[in-house]
Order: structure tokens, then C-alpha cells, then sequence
């Protein structure tokens, strides 16, 4: 059985990667499934300078999923590429490096020093829910997201995947701002917007009074996007919200993903990992798929 | 490596009302706790996260923990039965640090206490107790940390019973008129807020325990966050890997 998917011409031993944000920079998860079980790890975003992120609590529970609002709390790209780089490098998988920026020339800053870099692959945040400027104030206008797109690819010589909002009326109109700006590929979805509210005290729960909403609730969502932007689009997709099985994993890739990232679920299993791959090799051998590639976009609409 | 670990409930008693006493067997996590250290249990179908729940004792095989019910997760684990299994992380986090002190000094407050449990054991008996209630009703351990402590001081906050009073003066009372080298705490967040402030004044090293709501608990999600005394990166500290031990002066609270 064939499990190796080209994307954006890197070869993923597996379709299965990790959402930014939700796994560090691999080490933690590392002590209870090895790195090199993964196609790909997407490391925590970064930005053009440190970040100290937001004031807690930074977490809600919801019903089948979580908030959060963390706020992009990471040691700045130098530190990246200094102190983490060669350490994270040295794990048998891809790199899939998010960044984020508050303008244009950040963004084109840190795309150039990351194809400089021994990264396999840019994303592109332009959809993170939690931050005041940029992050998803850049990717909920097409407009904007095809001119950010286009500088940006301009200075990457690495793979560009821009990671896009569900919190916007046409997925469909983004994604393809970003083809017509040269993305190679996107990746979706990021968390959708949600606020909770304790009534007891009547405010929020969260510091930050709203955070992005993530885990196996948002995956109908997730599912439908996937969907309308593979039938879009030319450029191949990275799947992701709320996956907790192998069975959450093929349904993106029937929707139309390449490659399919878990993300909130590591938080309850930590070696989510394992069982995944255990399920799909189950279910390619059940329905007799010698190439784990066949599955992606073959869903068959009802009349 | 880590796994994910499976812990058969062998003893499960209400000490007060709506707090329970858990043991569970499993000998990998018993070995490797230092105290100070918690759970992250799964406490099934209701609650979406695991719930990090901090280890009062762990011996042998053993290893105990004592919660009290606040929410849907609390509720459920609170109904498993003896025999039955429950899916835990653990121990993670960085406990209490032990050196050689001579005088050492816990204090804690309410569920607070059940950290500190494993704590004054290790301490050889030797350490001076201070535990806080609210009313005679929640006083819960008393005999238990006495056999392991050189003094055993129960007060609390409305006066029916012991110390008539907050547990932090009784505590600052004590250390003006005899010797510390260190203090212990944990409980709640006003009770914290004072023992930090009485240590740094009279120039006591000060080790607390804090409590945050988690994520992944293994130190890749960074929502358990605390404030710190630093800039940058480092301005919020993980509480589920910095801590949730931490020398108080780091820590702004």
C-alpha cells in the first residue's frame, strides 16, 4: 500500500501532519509517539519578533471542542531558525513552518528568511483569530489575500500554503484570490470565532472575551470547506479541523485534502498519531486502495 | 518514552462532602512521581478535555489523588467505581524542589492541601503544618499530615474550628517568633497572594503550586499560562511544564 503524497513537489512518507499551534515544536508529543511517525509537523506560528501572547485563562471547554486564545506567543523567527531549527530538523519528517505578520513586509521578510532556511515548506497564517493586527484581518478580504499572496511569493523560494479562515462568507473567493497570487497550495481550516460566557459571572470565559473554536464540533464545517475549495481550486489542500480517527482523516481526504492534519485531538490522545495510521491501513485494506492518493476528492455527490 | 497509561481504581471514599479520595494501581506511575507532580486524567464522555488533577500520595504500586466535584469532568470521575479503569497522563509537570532544609514550612488551603501531602512525607516528618478550611465541615486530613509533620496547625476562615481565622496569620505569626529556611504552599489564589507576600518580606525562599485551566498538559499548547516577572517569550510560563511548582519570586500572582 501506497501511503507517500507528493505536495507542492515535497515528498510526505504520510498524508498525516499537525496543526500549527497545537503541537509546539514537536518535542513534547515526540516522548509519546516519535516525530518520525508524521508526513509532516507544523510548527507553532511564529512572527517577525517575539511575542508574549495573550493574558489567561486562554482556554474554554465547549461542548465536543475547545476555545482558545492564546495569541501567537512564540520566540520570534531568529530564535526559530537559531535556537529551534537545528534541533526540530534532525526529526525524520517534514517541516511545515507557519508564519504570521502584522504588515505586508513582515511577512515578506520572514518568507525570505525561511527559504533560507532548511524548512520544507511555508504556511502562510493569515487567519489567526487572536491577535489584534494582521492575522486574519489580511485573509478575510480577497483583495488583500491575492496582493499579500503575490509579494510574498515574489521573495519564497520555498513551497508557499496559505492557511485560510473559515470566518468568512466565500471560502471559495480566498482561496482562489490566493491561486491567482501563486500559492502553491492551502491549507484549512483555522479555528472559527466563538465566545463563552460563564453565567454566573456574566462575562467571558476567556481573557481575550472571544478565541478560536476547534475539535471535532467545527468538523462538519471543516468537511464542507474542504469540499467547495478542492472543487475551486488547482492547488492541492491540507484538511484539518477536528480530527480524532483514522476515519476523520480519509473523510478530508475523500473531500478533496492531500494531506490531513490533527490538531485539538492530540490534547486527549497524544499519540493520536498511532491509531490513525493503524485505522487507515484498515480501511485501504477493506476496500482494497493500493494508493493512499486515490482517495483524495473522490467523494460522489448525490443527484 | 511516555504512554498513555491505564489506572485500575482500587479504593474510592468521599472524605468531605463532594471531594473524593481516589487510589489507583499502576506501578510506572507510581515510580516516577515526585511529589508536587499531577494527573491528567480522561474522565470520559461528557467532558471533551482531560482534567489535570495533582497526586496526593503514590507508594509501591499506588497512587492516590483527591479532587473535589466543580464541574461536568470532576462529576464523572468522581462515578467511577472500584475495579473500573481510567486513562491518565502521568505524572507530568515540575514538582516541589527539596534541598536540605532545616526548617521547612507548609501551608496549605482548602483542596490545596492534597499536594502537599507527599511533600511533608519527604520532608522526614520534619516540617512545621499550617492547613486552612473554610468552617469545620470541609477540615479533612488532619490526623494524616500530623503523623507526618513535627507540628500540625488546622484553622478555619469563620473560627469553627482550630485557629480561628485566615491560615496565612497564623503562619505569619509563627515565622515571626521562630526559624524557616523555606515555605510550601498551595490553595487559594487570595491565601497564595499572601504567603508569597510574608515570604519576600521576611526574606524566605517560597515554593507554590498554581492552577490554571490545561490544555494538552504536556507543555505543547501553551493556554495553562501564569504570568511571570520576565519579558517576550517568556512573560507567560506553562504552568503544566514550568510548573506548576514555582519559586514564588518568579511568578506574578
Amino acid at each position: 500500500m501506497n501511503m507517500k503524497v507528493n505536495f507542492c513537489g515535497v515528498e510526505f512518507k504520510n498524508p498525516i501532519v499537525t496543526a500549527s499551534g497545537t503541537f509546539g515544536f514537536g518535542d513534547e508529543y515526540n516522548e509519546y509517539a516519535p516525530l518520525s511517525e508524521y508526513g509532516g509537523i507544523g510548527t507553532k506560528g511564529i512572527t517577525r519578533y517575539p511575542r508574549g501572547g495573550n493574558k489567561p485563562p486562554r482556554i474554554a471547554e465547549v461542548e465536543m471542542g475547545i476555545l482558545n486564545s492564546v495569541g501567537l506567543q512564540n520566540p520570534g523567527i531568529e530564535s526559530f531558525l537559531e535556537d529551534l531549527m537545528p534541533h526540530i530538523r534532525e526529526y525524520d519528517t517534514n517541516i511545515i513552518a507557519n508564519m504570521s505578520g502584522n504588515t505586508i513586509e513582515e511577512y515578506c521578510q520572514m518568507a525570505q528568511m525561511l527559504s533560507d532556511s532548511d524548512v520544507d515548506i511555508i504556511e502562510m497564517n493569515i487567519s489567526c483569530p487572536n491577535v489584534k493586527h494582521g492575522g486574519m484581518a489580511f485573509g478575510t478580504n480577497p483583495d488583500v489575500v491575492y496582493e499579500l499572496t503575490k509579494e510574498v511569493k515574489t521573495v519564497s523560494k520555498k513551497p508557499l500554503v496559505v492557511k485560510l479562515s473559515p470566518n468568512v462568507t466565500s471560502i471559495t473567493d480566498i482561496a482562489l484570490a490566493a491561486q491567482r497570487g501563486g500559492a502553491d497550495g492551502l491549507s484549512l481550516i483555522n479555528t472559527l470565532l466563538g465566545m463563552k460566557i460563564d453565567i454566573n459571572t456574566r462575562r467571558p470565559v476567556l481573557a481575550n472575551n472571544t478565541g478560536g473554536f476547534s475539535g471535532p464540533a467545527i468538523k462538519p464545517v471543516a468537511i464542507r470547506m474542504v469540499h467547495e475549495v478542492y472543487k475551486a481550486v488547482d492547488i492541492p489542500i491540507i484538511g484539518m479541523g477536528g480530527v480524532m480517527s483514522g476515519a476523520d482523516v480519509i473523510e478530508f481526504m475523500i473531500a478533496g485534502a492531500s494531506l490531513v492534519a490533527l490538531g485539538t485531538g492530540m490534547f486527549i490522545k497524544p499519540d493520536l498519531i498511532l491509531d490513525v495510521k493503524r485505522d487507515i491501513e484498515e480501511y485501504c485494506n477493506k476496500f482494497g486502495i493500493s494508493d493512499i492518493n486515490d482517495l483524495v476528492g473522490s467523494l460522489v455527490l448525490n443527484e | 518514552m511516555e504512554q498513555i497509561e491505564k489506572c485500575k481504581v482500587i479504593s474510592k471514599t468521599e472524605i468531605v462532602n463532594g471531594v473524593f479520595d481516589f487510589t489507583v494501581e499502576n506501578e510506572n506511575i507510581a515510580k516516577k512521581t515526585k511529589c508536587g507532580q499531577f494527573l491528567h486524567i480522561d474522565c470520559g464522555d461528557k467532558s471533551f478535555l482531560r482534567r489535570p488533577i495533582s497526586i496526593c500520595d503514590a507508594f509501591d504500586d499506588k497512587v492516590r489523588f483527591i479532587f473535589e466535584v466543580k464541574g461536568e469532568g470532576t462529576k464523572e470521575l468522581s462515578q467511577k467505581q472500584v475495579g473500573e479503569y481510567i486513562d491518565v497522563l502521568g505524572p507530568l509537570g515540575h514538582g516541589f524542589e527539596i534541598k536540605n532544609y532545616k526548617n521547612p514550612l507548609i501551608i496549605g488551603g482548602g483542596i490545596g492541601i492534597f499536594p502537599l501531602f507527599k511533600l511533608a512525607k519527604e520532608l522526614n516528618s520534619n516540617a512545621n503544618v499550617f492547613l486552612g478550611f473554610r468552617n469545620k465541615d470541609r477540615v479533612c486530613m488532619e490526623d494524616e499530615f500530623d503523623s507526618v509533620s513535627k507540628m500540625c496547625i488546622v484553622g478555619t476562615d469563620d473560627g469553627s474550628y482550630g485557629y480561628n481565622g485566615y491560615i496565612a496569620n497564623a503562619m505569619e505569626h509563627y515565622i515571626k517568633n521562630n526559624p524557616c529556611d523555606v515555605i510550601f504552599s498551595c490553595g487559594p489564589m487570595p491565601m497564595l497572594k499572601a504567603v508569597k507576600g510574608i515570604a519576600e518580606e521576611n526574606g524566605i525562599e517560597c515554593q507554590i503550586s498554581l492552577e490554571q485551566r490545561m490544555g494538552c498538559g504536556i507543555g505543547a499548547c501553551l493556554v495553562c499560562v501564569c504570568e511571570s516577572i520576565f519579558e517576550g517569550t517568556n512573560k507567560y510560563l506553562r504552568v503544566c511544564k514550568n510548573g506548576p511548582v514555582f519559586d514564588s519570586k518568579v511568578v506574578k500572582l
